[in-house]
Order: C-alpha cells, then structure tokens, then sequence
C-alpha cells in the first residue's frame, strides 16, 4: 500500500498552523477555559482521516480540533467556535471539548472515555443505515481504564461492529504519567477482549497508515472491530498552561510558589515519618522532573516535523505547499477574526 | 487567626483531621499534583493517585469506608461524578437504610463545581441539588475559607457519604488549572471575600445543617449557597440604595438542610428569592418553596438561577449563570417595587 506523503503532509500541517493560532489566541485572552491541543498527535489523526470515506462517523474526545480540520469542517466555523461567537460551528455553546458536526457524523466529548460508547453506537447504526462504513473512536490512553471504554469494546466485540478504537498514548493521564509497561498491555487488553489490534509509532505518519489500513480493511470488511494504538507526545502537555510545562519554561518564576508551601509542608513537626515523606517528596519531584524535559524541544516527538524531513529532497514542492497553507490558515484568521481584531 | 486561600484552608483542615485520625487517607485523579502539599508531609501510604477511573475509585472508597477507613475520595470536577453515579446514588445513599442503620460509609467526596471561567456546560455545572435529591447523601458547599476548613472538618466526622464542593471561581487552585493556565489576559468575576479570609488558628467543625445568617434584612430573605451568597450580597448591597433591605442566609449545606433558620427568616420578611447556580427546576430552589409552604407561611417568592445548559461563550455563560442584575430585577418584582 503506498500513501501520498504530501497530502498527509498538508492535513497535519494546516492543523498544526491552525492550532498554533488557537494557542496564540488563547494567551491573547479571546478564547476561554481550558484548550487541550492535538498538536503532536497529527499524524495518528491525518493517517486514520485520510482512509475514511463518505458516510463514516466519528467519535471524537477533548482533542477534536485536528480531526475536525482533517475531516473537512470549515476551518472558521471552527474558529468561530472556539472565540464563543453565535455564528461558530456550535453557536458558540460548545466550545473546544464539546464540537459537534451532524453532517460530518461527528461528536466529541469531555468525559474521558466518552467517545467508546460513542464510536460503539455510531457503529451500530451504520449497520443498518450505512451499510459498508465504519466509526473511529479517538481517545487517549488514560480513557483505557474507564469502564465504559472497556465495556465498549466489549460490546463492539460482541457485536462484531465496524469500529475502530484509535488510542492516541503519550504516556500521560491528565498529569499521572503511566508505567511504561503500560503500552504492551493496552494492546493485549484489546486482543483479550475479541479486537484485532494494532501497534505503530505515532510519530510516523506512514508506519501509522500501514496500521491504520490493515485496521480498517478488517472492521470495513465485516471482520469486527479493531483497536489502533500509537505512541505520541502531547508538544503542550495536557492543556495549554499546564503548570510542570510552565515550570519547564520559565522555572525562576513559576517553582517559587510551588516549593515555598511544599518545602514548609513537609517540614511541618506533626506527620508522617521522614521516610514516609520522603517517599511523598520523591514522587512530586519525580512528576515535575518527568516535565521539566520540555517534549517541544525534542524534534523526534514532532510528527509534523519528522514527516517534512520526509519531503525535503523537493524543496520547491515543499516551498510551495507550505506557502499555500500558510496563506489558507491566514484567511482563515482574517476571515474568522472580522471584528474581534482590536 | 490566619489568612488562608478557600482550597488552603480546606487542605489544612484536611491536614489537621489527618493527624488525628490515621484511617483518614486521601486519594482521587492527580492527587500527588493537586494535594502535593499533603502529600510530602503524609507519605504516598495516605495520598495518592488513581488512574481515570470514577466509577471504580469512588465506589472503592465508598467500600474503603464501610470497612473502616475514613477515605477523602476526589474527582476533576463533579461533572465527571456521571460517570460514578451508581457508586453514590445506589450504594453510598443507600447503605445506612438497608443495613437497617447498623452499617454506614463515612466517605468525602471532593468535587470541584461551578462556571464562570468559559469551559462549556460539561465542565461547569453544579448538580448539588441533584446530588442532594438522594436520601442519603450530604451535600456541603462552602462559600468562604473559614466554611471550607470548618466544613471540612464536619465532614469528616460526618457518619456518611458527604460531597463536597469548590466553587472554581473561589479556590486559588482551581481556577488556575481549568481557567487562567497562568494567563493575565482574561478576567472573571470574583467574590474576593470567598476566596481569601481569615481562618482559626485551630479548626473547629461547622456542623453540617447549620446556615449562616451573613447579613440581617427586614425586607426581603435572600437564600444562597456558594458563589451565589457572595452574588446575593453584592445585590442586597445594591438594593439597600433604594431603601430595601435584604437579610442573606448561607445555607452552607444543601442537605442537610437548615430548615429552623429559613422558615424563622422568611416567616419574618415574608418575601423569599432563592440564588441557586445549580438548575432552577426540580432543584434546591423549588424545595425551599415547598419548604416554607409546608409550614404554612405565606410567602412572596422568586429564584434566580441556571435554566440551561451553561453555554462556552463568556458572553451568553454570564447571562446564564446569577448575576447581581438578574438578582436585583427578581428582588424588586418579589417586592412590587
């Protein structure tokens, strides 16, 4: 099977320039709450996206900007979206986590693990109305171990649905991070529960259309579900703002209000023995060291950079392609922004 | 007396409890980040995390308790209590009737609730009066520092399953995390006074049931829990400019509830407006009518609370949500004035 690096180049790419102008926007104050970005996870998405067809369905979790992007939803309806504005793709109500598009047959959810029954269900209908698609459920690792997640692909199992579970794992839950053992299993838990599943490396967009496709031939095929896992690295931590990756940038100003009531918490007389504290000391320390390795300044993680690499041999075409998204995300923001620009 | 921030002083009552009671251990979704300060001085036996898990880790400390711990059990935001529902609402609630009230689960569940930050209706809601619609459970929502640490403590000598709320918009720690992510760009409305006060030096417990008349008025009863006792006397501020005079009760818990002190306050100013950020129907607003009704006064009455779903957009959330406006239009229609 060969795939066209250059069109997956151009997903991941407009979805990455896009949400690096989310981000901005978000420190600039003109988009609220929390935002959880894909950036970092582009490949796992650009790779299963671009083997789907008309009439499939997603399940999508707090990260549903790129899929969005990738599936064709208009990039400033999006926008409008997440800058609360009545005329986004949700009237403003939804917000990042809570992006819905009928005609695309896609939801996405804020509950962790919330998009298995989802893909589960949309499955399930497409048995009876859509007769040779497929849902794709996109979660992270940390939903493996809701029930729900795990009752689904029970069900999907059982049911012998046309669904695929993409497990998109950095490693972390929220800000536990996860034994590294962990991945193994994942898949073993898949397999033990009747899916066919499938291992790739999330950084590389190819090795993950390779898996991608032997996964979604054999769910489109009537073959019963299956379950995709691949590796990332989340290039903002949880969520834009997430204090250890702050800690990691700008340590003089943001570990003094840490380790001030820390140091004076497990200094107090009264308490557990100092072996004790330690234990409990050694664990903070550990989480904030684990973060204090920034993942944007390690390149492997990047999957967008990594797959340019890939195409550097032809710089014009490169050049060219990478002008013209430039420009597309640049009238997206014109076009999005109209009145909001101070 | 000392200053304390609303999460702090909720933690150090925790930390206090803790040293006294050693079947006190602590545990919930990223706890070693979000409680690191009882983490080092406690050890990783009594505070620890838990993978994304609600409906095994919340029934497991309802379990834990039955069989004698005294588990603080926390979850991201009680939104995410859907996911856990059947450990609460058919095993915690029901634990003490059906073992004939020879057996109980004397568990806290801490719960992070509440908008006005901008992160959409999943993440935002309230639920303590659906919560509290269950008999069995105790529903406490402290509006200040001193409550949270004196609640706290109730809490935990409490013998059942108590959920306790933090309003976002009043803890130091949380609206960092969910709303600002160390951003000075955007600006919310806060009730400065609940989020910062002065607190015992040693933690005593505020029974649960026990209201707090924050502020005395002939006129008009204004009843609250929360966010919205501060929203409540922004109002009866604002009223007192037209010569109206509003009394505010924190009721501090939802249940158990401080029947004596609304039905005394009411039955005097005969005109009741319930502040409730919970949903207004089938909710804590509806039972406070039913309340006073039951005991036979005769009442003028209004509730300002949320009637949707709690949009994303800052604009439309802070329409949703109890505003001083909305609390001062429904006032003067509950007065004819």
């Amino acid at each position: 099977m060969s795939f066209n690096l250059w069109s997956l180049y151009a997903l991941m790419l407009k979805s990455r320039l896009f949400e690096e102008a989310v981000a901005q926007l978000w420190q600039d104050g003109l988009i609220s709450g929390e935002m959880h970005l894909g950036t970092g996870e582009e490949a796992i998405v650009a790779a299963v996206i671009s083997q789907l067809v008309e009439g499939d369905a997603m399940a999508l979790d707090h990260r549903g900007t790129p899929p969005l992007i990738m599936r064709g939803v208009d990039p400033v309806l999006i926008l409008r979206e997440l800058l609360g504005q009545p005329d986004g793709l949700c009237g403003g109500m939804g917000g990042h986590m809570h992006m819905f598009s009928k005609a695309h047959l896609t939801a996405s959810s804020g509950i962790v693990g919330a998009s298995g029954p989802t893909g589960v269900g949309f499955a399930l209908a497409a048995q009876y109305l859509r007769p040779g698609t497929i849902s794709v459920a996109f979660f992270g690792e940390g939903s493996t171990n809701q029930g729900m997640m795990m009752e689904s692909m029970n069900l999907a199992a059982t049911w012998q649905l046309p669904v695929l579970f993409v497990c998109k794992d950095d490693q972390w839950a929220i800000t536990t991070p996860v034994d590294a053992r962990h991945r193994a299993a994942l898949t073993d838990r898949a397999s033990s529960l009747g899916l066919t599943a499938f291992d790739a490396d999330g950084r590389d967009v190819l090795q993950v259309c390779e898996a991608a496709n032997q996964a979604i031939q054999h769910t489109r095929s009537g073959r019963g579900p299956a379950f995709l896992h691949a590796n990332c690295a989340h290039l903002e931590g949880h969520f834009l703002g997430y204090q250890m990756i702050r800690v990691a940038r700008d340590p003089l100003k943001e570990i003094p209000p840490i380790a001030l009531p820390l140091a004076k918490s497990f200094l107090q007389p009264s308490g557990a023995k100092f072996s004790d504290r330690l234990e409990g000391l050694k664990d903070v320390l550990n989480a904030i060291l684990e973060t204090m390795r920034d993942p944007r300044n390690d390149p492997v993680n990047d999957p967008v950079k990594l797959t340019r690499s890939q195409l550097s041999s032809d710089r014009q075409s490169l050049d060219r392609l990478e002008a013209a998204i430039q420009s597309e995300i640049e009238a997206v923001l014109e076009a999005s922004l109209r009145e909001l620009r101070l | 007396m000392r200053k304390m921030h609303y999460t702090q002083a909720a933690d150090d009552a925790l930390a206090q409890a803790m040293l006294a009671d050693p079947n006190i251990i602590v545990f919930g979704e990223d706890i070693p980040l979000l409680r690191r300060n009882l983490l080092v001085r406690f050890g990783t036996k009594r505070v620890f995390g838990t993978p994304i898990s609600e409906s095994a880790f919340v029934a497991a400390g309802v379990a834990a308790a039955m069989a004698g711990m005294r588990p603080v059990v926390e979850v991201y935001m009680v939104d995410f209590l859907g996911v856990a529902m059947d450990a609460l609402l058919n095993h915690a609630a029901k634990l003490a009737d059906f073992s004939g009230g020879k057996w109980n689960a004397p568990l806290v569940l801490r719960a992070p609730c509440g908008g006005g930050y901008g992160d959409g209706g999943q993440h935002e809601q309230s639920l303590s009066g659906w919560l509290a619609h269950i008999p069995g459970l105790a529903v406490v929502v402290p509006s200040t520092p001193a409550d949270a640490g004196g609640l706290m403590l109730a809490a935990l000598e409490y013998d059942g399953p108590v959920i306790f709320m933090e309003h976002k918009l009043l803890s130091e720690s949380w609206l960092e995390f969910m709303g600002s992510g160390g951003r000075s760009t955007v600006e919310y409305d806060l009730p400065q006074a609940g989020r910062l006060g002065t607190v015992p030096d040693k933690w005593s417990p505020i029974r649960l049931g026990s209201a707090h008349s924050v502020k005395a008025g002939t006129d008009l009863t204004i009843i609250s829990v929360g966010v919205g006792v501060h929203r409540s006397l922004e109002a009866a501020e604002s009223l007192s400019g037209d010569g109206i005079s509003a009394g505010v009760i924190d009721l501090r818990s939802v249940s158990p509830l401080d029947e004596g002190t609304i039905i005394e306050a009411v039955s005097q100013t005969g005109n009741m407006l319930v502040v409730d950020e919970d949903y207004e129907r089938f909710g804590l607003s509806g039972e406070l009518a039913a309340l006073v009704l039951e005991a036979g006064i005769k009442v003028n009455y209004g509730r300002v609370c949320t009637q949707t779903t709690i949009p994303y957009a800052r604009h439309l959330e802070d329409q949703t949500l109890p505003n001083v406006t909305r609390i001062c239009e429904v006032a003067r229609s509950i007065l004819g004035v």
